[in-house]
């Protein structure tokens, strides 16, 4: 019965899409105006070579200050409904042995450390190169700082517990996701105070290509980097918290 | 049907996939996947939509600016719709993980309404 339903369902809603999409320019027939609009533009006005760069961290920087905070508060969630409980608190006083025995996970091969660090280098450097050239070709801070945020994964996959916590210490990566966060807000009040508009360019533009150039894009490209960064961090943090205390505690004795 | 139409039915066919998969999964982690790939619909209808015939990418870096490309803009809402969704399944899987905890198990059939 519950089958016949679901697929009355999709089929209605099949038709329905298939009804609307009709409705819409043939695949490759785009309409314009405004992609054509900020390809002609961009370059010339932002001294930005990447314009989806462009898009979200000029002409719609004010969503993407939204879009950022979707990110901060869901992490900040998600760490609440992973947060520990009372009876867990219990749990761990007697080592949490009960639940452990026999569920022990099997030790890391030597195939997994070895290319586990081998990736956090690599990880590191191209995370960093994808940041800092946001506004120059394709990339951005938030596809570097979702790269650059695995490093920490493979070092918790690879290497001790130990090394996660010295590498990713939870203040720190709580403080730089704080400080990505308010840096953004902070750059676009240094447009009105600068009198321009709120996220209003106020940095030198360069030359177009250029790393160093592009102004508030390639600034607001590094803050979102840190804030990514630290964000997936934290959040990879809380689902493993537990696990990484059992950790800490078997390499103690 | 004509090849011009094919971008969007390929969007129409991951969301009614993702739907399928949702409603009759047995398991939350299975499910919170499935909403992961309904939701890849909405890339693929965006991509769809700013894609230019012959177009590079919006990238004028080696073109020279002025050469015909696709539409920045959608690719930067893609670029939020992806954020969004790496948001949304990290609260869906912690929110499993407080089902898991409370109920002893993954099957969203044996979630009862809330309990005081």
């Amino acid at each position: 019965m519950r089958r016949i339903l679901l697929f009355t369902g999709l089929a209605l809603l099949a038709a329905l899409l298939v009804w609307g999409m009709r409705g819409l320019p043939a695949f490759g027939s785009y309409p314009g105006p405004y992609g054509d609009v900020i390809n002609q533009v961009a370059v010339a006005e932002r001294h930005a070579t990447d314009t989806v760069s462009a898009v979200n961290f000029d002409y719609r920087a004010f969503d993407t200050l939204g879009e950022e905070f979707i990110l901060f508060t869901s992490v900040a969630g998600a760490a609440l409904l992973l947060r520990r409980e009372k009876s867990e608190e219990k749990e761990d006083e007697n080592d949490g042995e009960d639940r452990d025995r026999g569920r022990a996970p099997p030790p890391t091969s030597d195939a997994v450390r070895v290319f586990g660090v081998a990736l956090v280098g690599l990880t590191v450097g191209y995370g960093l190169y994808m940041i800092s050239h946001g506004a120059v070709s394709p990339g951005g801070g938030f596809q570097g700082g979702v790269i650059l945020a695995t490093a920490p994964l493979s070092v918790y996959l690879a290497a001790e517990a130990r090394t996660f916590e010295r590498i990713a210490p939870k203040t720190l990566t709580e403080i730089g996701e704080s400080v990505g966060a308010a840096g953004y807000v902070l750059l676009g009040l240094a447009g009105l105070v600068a009198g321009v508009t709120f996220l209003g360019n106020v940095l030198p533009l360069g030359r177009p290509g250029e790393v160093n150039g592009a102004g508030n894009i390639q600034a607001l490209n590094l803050i979102v980097g840190l804030e990514v960064a630290t964000a997936f961090v934290v959040l990879l943090t809380a689902f493993i918290e537990e696990t990484l205390r059992r950790r800490l505690r078997r390499e103690d004795r | 049907m004509s090849p011009h139409f094919l971008p969007y039915l390929v969007a129409a066919w991951l969301l009614l996939c993702g739907l399928y998969g949702a409603a009759t999964s047995k398991n939350l982690v299975h499910l919170i996947i499935c909403v992961a790939v309904l939701q890849t619909s909405t890339y693929v209808l965006l991509l769809a939509v700013g894609y230019v015939s012959g177009g590079v990418a919006p990238v004028f870096i080696d073109a020279p600016p002025g050469t015909r490309a696709v539409d920045p803009v959608v690719q930067a809402l893609m670029l939020t719709d992806v954020v969004v969704e790496a948001t949304v399944i990290a609260l869906l899987l912690s929110l499993a993980v407080q089902a898991h905890k409370r109920t002893g198990s993954l099957d969203p059939d044996q979630l009862r309404p809330l309990r005081g």
